[in-house]
Parts: structure tokens; C-alpha cells; sequence
């Protein structure tokens, strides 16, 4: 028996999962269209042109800092579409396009690319781009109203706004939103935001296809919940409190899509729920003290920078001692 | 629920290919090499020279070590060659070459041993020694060790039916086809360790094999219980049955007995059984021939020794040129470098792989997507493992345990980046090894 080609002979294992990074981050934008056609339809068009604008320049930039430093192009395991995508999110409706591309250049080269690529950067590249964005502070904190959808081009300074659900609760009022419209996505905010149902959609999804696990979202919302309700603010029942404050502002994208992006979370279970718990804590601190309204991306931010050192102190207990060595100990 | 240990996953198994084949003999073949190496332990030493006549059952290979176990002619016929030869492992280890004169006369020390009750544990290790027995579900530790080491300190008779790796079926066909054997060995086992009682564990994609098993039963059971485990890679894994049967923990370092426990290949078992019953030492053993590349994959009975070959010529050749023929299952097995080379008596299977199955790209990337320490049954960090080995950071990978790891593959199987996460794990520890050794001098 003669084989004529030369046989691969490598270490074992043999074989392996056909999930890739791709195939990883295409589940993420499927779980974020549901969110993006929402915002189409309470915002308008722009919302579409404004993801549009951001996803192109977030691609073209890691394209052309990959090609300009002579390293293989990455655009096609689509982390920068995520990347884009979330951005967006991000963003008021009436945000000017070229802020977008600034946003968007700045994630993927200053927060991505400058620490190495995928999986390297210890910021989330979308959240510090946001952050990077309050430069501009008139531009980011105008929030169209449901409805008054922003010019497709041309100034939008025109466009009728809202005030945010936040504002109302940093002043120790309930926002004149009911449950309901803040459940559905009826109120004002960044684009992605806004509606709770269909980002716990996008979530289940993300659980289902084992992308993420529902730890972190679990408990940042959780302690986020559990703060709030015991600590109301002004005369409302601690109830309703909790409810406006989980609904409101980012809390649930950020929960479900931000504080689970894999390169700035803890790998460990431990570590997750401390992640978790750390992001909830950090939100209500910020909401109630912060001068800012909202806290939840500059919590996700500061809880990027413990990862390392949560990944450390969370280290899974070493087989055979401990408790199960003792007990078999014990038996014998 | 199904008994179960924390991590693992859940590839394919691959099975339909020969789970429905009974096990045929294969044609005997012209020639056999039989290295003197197929255990963990001290190598034999050739006791037959050029031109020697030998039998079925003649010691060709022995060594006085404590770790080693002899080794017999598989086929009657005259000794052609005793030299190096390529054997599965990639080097070159002394072997015996034996022409088959296809007489297949057996060696007159070929005797039953008599009733296994009337035999003290002591009869029993020298009957397993002396039949060349090891542990046949792959790691070849020499059985008649692991049976004088335990004894006194096993309270649990564990047999490892959960055959957890992809495409093999050798046990399975075992457990439906001669349950007598598997049953009748453990039974010789409890005698040794001086057990009223032993538990079978079987992966639930095997649950027709219970009903064989439980047939095979002395009545009233004998004290041997049949539990379901979940399927699940690696059910098999000993620290990991160990622990889905006990919920016991094997130490860092121990063995089984550490923690009162001993486990055993239900092939192991019938090869126990055989030597007994029959005084026939090992020199035989059943292989799965499968895998993509594979015309007509069977389940055959080959004599140690056979060529890789021979074996895949009696499955119809190849229906396509393979790129990777493996000895042993996709997860753990080793990749051979042709088919001139000899089946040992740990070689549970021959799989060859044709069209591209591979999934390994130009530029593994991690993600830091956590699945690596999600999986990991041995609780450890892949990822951080590789980070730090390509630092040279050796008391971090001694801090991270990187010695614990049982080399299953199970990181590198679900990395979404494609790292070679388990080739690293596996150089990190030898590295580490030699690095604490040259420390110490």
C-alpha cells in the first residue's frame, strides 16, 4: 500500500468546532438588528444612516491601519462591524456624521488596533470611543425626540428633543414615560438604547447560541435592581424606582452587549460575577453622585481596567484540593 | 440526571460507522512486528534471536523492572528480524519480526488457570504479569502494577466503559458481543483487590450495551452496579470518571489509589478473564478501523503486531487518498507518519481522514473568549497558559498548574481563534519540567 502524499503529522487534538470568530461575531449582529429596526422606526431613517456611517468607517480604518503596518487584513471576522454597529448605538440620532467617523476611527485604531488587534485591547473600543466623543458634549447629549425624526441630511439642530428618562431620576423624579413605553423603546436616549424588550431579545439569542453566558447581564442588572430598590430617591415607591432606573438609559445594551465583549471581560465564572456586580455598583454610584446622568459606559469602562486583575484573583480552584480531597480524605 | 464532572464538550461522536459492526477476525497476516515497547515502564529485552520457532503465547520480550510487562508472539512462525523498527510513537524502538507460518500452533505454556476463586490476589498479579497485560483503553500502564499497588488502598472498583472519544467502538462491541469476558474479568478483579463490589460506567449514547451487560450478571449481581454517565469528552478521562462515579477529586500528582480508587478498560477486563479462563496472554486485541478515508470501516480482531496496513486493506484501502491517519481517537490519538507501522496493544484504533476536515488557519487569533477555561476539566487557564509561555514566565505557568493538565484537547477543540492551545499546555509542562529539573541542580 503506497501513499503518495506526504500525511500531516501534527499533535492531537485532531479535530475541532467549526464555530470561528466569525461565526461569532455574526450572532452578535443578528442580535442587534431587532434593537436597530426599533430604532429605525422611532427615529427614522438616520438611525440606519448613522449605523451605516459607522460601520463603513470602522471597517475601512482597521482595513487601512492593517494594510499601512503590512499585517494581514482582519476585517473579515467582522469584529469591527460589532464595533460599529455598537457605536452607533451609542449616539444620539442626531448625531453629525462626521463625528461618527471620528468616533469610529478612534475605536478601531487608538483602543483595537495601537494595542494589537482583536482580543488585545482592554477598553472597549465602541464605549471609549463614546467617551471619547463627550468632547463634544452639546452634540452627545441632545436627544431627538420619539417621532421628530432628524434631517437624513443637513443640520439636525432643528430637531424637536427630549429629555431623557435619566435626567428626570438624577433629579429624584419618575420620568413622564410609562413602564410600558420605556419597556417598548418609546422615549428618548441614544439610538440603541432605547428599547428594553428587544435587547433582552438580542440577549436570549446570545445565551441560546452560547455566545455569551447570561452571568455578567445577569448580575450587573441584578445589583443595579437590588441598589435601587432599596434605595429609592425622592417620594416613589421603591418599585417603580427600580423598574424606571433598569429601563433607563443604557443599562440594558451596555449589560448585554458591552459588558460581555470577550477582549475586556474576565474569562473566569468568579470573575464574571464580580465584573457584573462591580458594573452595578459603579452605575448606581455614578447616577446618584456622578454629575453625569448616566454612568453605565464610564462603569463598564473602569470595570475594563480591573480585568486583569479579577482574571488573577478568581482563578478556578486547583482539581484534587480542597474540599473534594478532603471530603474523599475523610471517607477512607 | 446522568452522572457528570465539571467542563468537558461534546464533539460528534462518529460512531454510526461502526457501531452496528461485529468484530471480525482479520485474515492472519503474513508478517507481524511487535515492538518491545507498548507500556509505560522499562522496555523488554528480546529473549528470541533470528531463525527462532515460536508459538502463539512464547515469550518474545521480558524485562526484570518492576514497571514493565513481558511480551508474547502473537502468530506461530519463525523469527525473521529482531531490530529497530519504526514504531507508532515516531521513534525507532527494537522489535520482533515474526514470518507467520499460519500453522497457528500455541505454546505448550498456554493453560487454564483454574476457577479464579480458588486463587489468592498474589496467583492472580502473577497470572496478569505473566500474560503481558496493560491497560488497553490507551496509556499501556502495565496492569499487574496497578493492580500490587492498590492493593490494601482501593475501596472502588471502577470500570471505564464510557469509551468518550469520537469514532471508536472497540468496547462497545465488546460490551454487546462478549459481556461474559468484560463481567467475568471484573469478578477476577473484586477477588484481587479482596471487593465485594465494583460499578460500571457507561456514556448514555451507549445505553443497549447495559441490558448485554446486565445479562452477563452472576444472579443477584455480584455487587456489580451499572451507572449511566452523561456523554460527555472526556467521560473517560479517569480523574473525570473517577469523579462523576465517587465525586472524588484525584490529588495533583496522585493516582487513582490516592483517593481509593482504581480504574480499569473493560478490555483490560477481558483480557484478565482470558488469561485465566484460558491462560492466553495478550496478544490479540480488537481495533476500530474508521475515519472519512476508510472504504468499508469495521471493527476487526488483529494480532499485536499487525500492520496498519493490513488492517486497512482488509477495510476495502482507501476510497481517497488520506492526508492524517491517527492511532487512537481524533481528541488524544497520535498522528502516524504511514501505514507501515505495527498496531501495540494500546492501539484502540486506526482513524484516516481525507477531503479537508482540518480547521486550522494561518493566523490563530485569541479572543479572549473564555471558552478554553470554561471547558477545561482539570480547572485550568489555557489562555493565560499560552501567554505566559511565550513569555518564558515559568513560575507563573507553576502557578497556573499547567502540570495538572491531562493533554484531552479539549481547549484546542473549542478555540474559536484556532490556538493550539493543548500543543502549548503540552510543551509548557515539559518545559516547566526541565526548567524545575535544572533548578535543582
Amino acid at each position: 500500500m503506497a501513499i503518495d502524499k506526504q500525511l500531516i503529522v501534527s499533535s492531537s487534538p485532531h479535530v475541532g468546532t467549526t464555530e470561528d470568530t466569525r461565526s461569532i461575531m455574526l450572532d452578535v449582529i443578528i442580535a442587534l438588528v431587532p434593537a436597530l429596526v426599533v430604532s429605525i422606526f422611532f427615529f427614522g431613517l438616520r438611525a440606519l444612516t448613522i449605523t451605516l456611517v459607522t460601520v463603513a468607517a470602522a471597517v475601512a480604518a482597521e482595513y487601512l491601519y492593517r494594510k499601512l503596518m503590512k499585517k494581514s487584513s482582519s476585517i473579515g471576522d467582522l469584529s469591527a462591524v460589532v464595533t460599529g454597529i455598537l457605536l452607533a448605538f451609542n449616539l444620539p440620532s442626531s448625531a453629525p456624521y462626521w463625528m461618527c467617523i471620528v468616533g469610529a476611527v478612534f475605536a478601531i485604531v487608538i483602543v483595537k488596533q495601537l494595542y494589537g488587534g482583536i482580543g488585545m485591547n482592554f477598553m472597549n473600543p465602541a464605549l471609549a470611543a463614546r467617551a471619547f466623543l463627550f468632547s463634544w458634549p452639546a452634540l452627545m447629549s441632545k436627544w431627538p425626540a420619539v417621532f421628530e425624526k432628524a434631517p437624513l441630511w443637513g443640520s439636525t439642530a432643528d430637531t424637536v428633543t427630549s429629555a431623557t428618562p435619566l435626567v428626570a431620576l438624577k433629579n429624584g423624579t419618575l420620568p413622564d414615560y410609562s413602564i410600558l413605553e420605556l419597556f417598548l423603546g418609546q422615549h428618548g436616549g441614544c439610538l440603541g438604547e432605547t428599547s428594553a424588550v428587544v435587547l433582552l431579545l438580542g440577549g436570549v439569542y446570545l445565551v441560546l447560541r452560547k455566545v455569551i453566558t447570561p452571568r455578567i447581564p445577569l448580575c450587573y442588572i441584578g445589583t443595579v435592581a437590588l441598589l435601587t430598590f432599596i434605595f429609592p430617591r425622592g417620594e416613589v415607591s421603591n418599585l417603580d424606582w427600580m423598574l424606571y432606573n433598569v429601563l433607563s438609559g443604557g443599562l440594558i445594551l451596555g449589560a448585554i452587549f458591552m459588558a460581555t465583549d470577550y477582549s475586556t471581560s474576565p474569562v473566569t465564572k468568579k470573575g464574571q460575577v464580580i465584573f457584573g456586580i462591580g458594573c452595578g455598583l459603579l452605575t448606581v454610584f455614578i447616577r446618584y453622585f456622578g454629575s453625569y446622568a448616566e454612568g453605565v459606559s464610564y462603569s463598564i469602562l473602569i470595570m475594563n481596567a480591573c480585568v486583569w486583575v479579577i482574571d488573577r484573583a478568581s482563578r478556578p480552584r486547583r482539581y484534587g484540593v480542597n474540599r473534594f480531597a478532603r471530603k474523599a480524605a475523610e471517607k477512607k | 440526571m446522568a452522572l457528570t464532572f465539571r467542563g468537558g464538550i461534546h464533539p460528534d461522536d462518529r460512531k454510526d460507522a461502526t457501531k452496528k459492526k461485529p468484530i471480525e477476525n482479520l485474515a492472519p497476516p503474513e508478517t507481524v512486528v511487535i515492538p518491545m515497547s507498548m507500556h509505560i515502564g522499562a522496555p523488554c529485552t528480546p529473549t528470541v534471536s533470528v531463525g527462532d520457532t515460536v508459538k502463539i503465547g512464547t515469550v518474545i520480550g521480558d524485562s526484570s523492572a518492576p514497571l514493565s510487562a513481558p511480551i508474547h508472539a502473537s502468530v506461530s512462525g519463525t523469527v525473521t528480524a529482531v531490530e529497530p523498527r519504526l514504531h507508532p510513537n515516531g521513534s525507532r524502538v527494537m522489535s520482533v519480526v515474526i514470518a507467520n507460518d499460519y500453522e497457528n500452533t500455541i505454546d505448550q505454556s498456554v493453560c487454564p488457570k483454574g476457577s479464579f476463586e480458588s486463587l489468592s490476589p498474589e496467583d492472580i498479579i502473577s497470572i496478569v504479569r505473566n500474560a503481558g497485560i496493560v491497560g488497553l483503553g490507551g496509556a499501556g500502564f502495565p496492569t499487574h502494577v496497578k493492580i500490587s499497588s492498590g492493593l490494601g488502598k482501593v475501596d472502588t472498583l471502577i470500570i471505564n466503559c464510557a469509551e468518550c472519544e469520537p469514532y471508536i467502538t472497540s468496547n462497545y462491541r465488546a460490551m454487546i458481543e462478549t459481556p461474559e469476558e468484560i463481567i467475568g474479568g471484573i469478578r477476577i478483579l473484586m477477588k484481587a483487590f479482596g471487593l465485594s463490589s465494583a460499578v460500571i460506567g457507561i456514556e448514555s449514547n451507549k445505553l443497549d450495551a447495559i441490558p448485554s451487560l446486565e445479562k452477563a450478571l452472576p444472579s443477584g449481581g455480584g455487587g456489580i452496579k451499572i451507572k449511566t454517565l452523561k456523554t460527555k469528552y472526556p467521560q473517560g478521562g479517569e480523574k473525570q470518571l473517577i469523579y462523576s462515579l465517587t465525586k472524588r477529586e484525584v490529588p495533583p500528582g496522585g493516582l487513582p489509589a490516592a483517593v481509593g480508587c482504581a480504574v480499569f478498560n473493560p478490555d483490560t477486563c477481558a483480557a484478565i478473564y482470558q488469561a485465566v479462563t484460558t491462560g492466553m496472554p495478550l496478544v490479540s486485541r480488537v481495533v476500530t478501523v474508521s475515519g472519512s478515508a476508510i472504504a468499508n470501516p469495521k471493527n476487526l480482531r488483529c494480532p499485536v503486531g499487525t500492520m496498519v496496513s493490513d488492517l486497512v486493506t482488509a477495510c476495502g484501502g482507501f476510497k481517497e487518498e488520506p492526508y492524517k491517519i491517527i492511532a487512537g481517537g481524533p481528541m488524544m490519538g497520535s498522528a502516524l507518519q504511514g501505514v507501515d507501522l505495527p498496531i501495540i496493544k494500546s492501539s484502540n484504533s486506526i482513524l484516516s481522514f481525507c477531503g479537508n476536515e482540518d480547521t486550522s488557519v494561518a493566523e490563530p487569533q485569541c479572543i479572549r473568549c473564555g471558552r478554553c477555561v470554561s471547558v477545561c476539566p482539570m480547572n485550568l487557564m489555557p489562555i493565560y497558559i499560552r501567554m505566559y509561555y511565550e513569555k518564558e514566565r515559568y513560575d507563573e505557568l507553576e502557578k497556573l498548574n499547567v502540570s495538572d493538565c491531562i493533554e484531552c484537547g479539549s481547549c484546542a477543540y473549542v478555540c474559536p481563534g484556532r490556538l493550539f492551545l493543548t500543543q502549548t499546555c503540552r510543551v509548557a509542562k515539559a518545559r516547566l519540567a526541565e526548567y524545575k529539573k535544572k533548578g535543582a541542580n
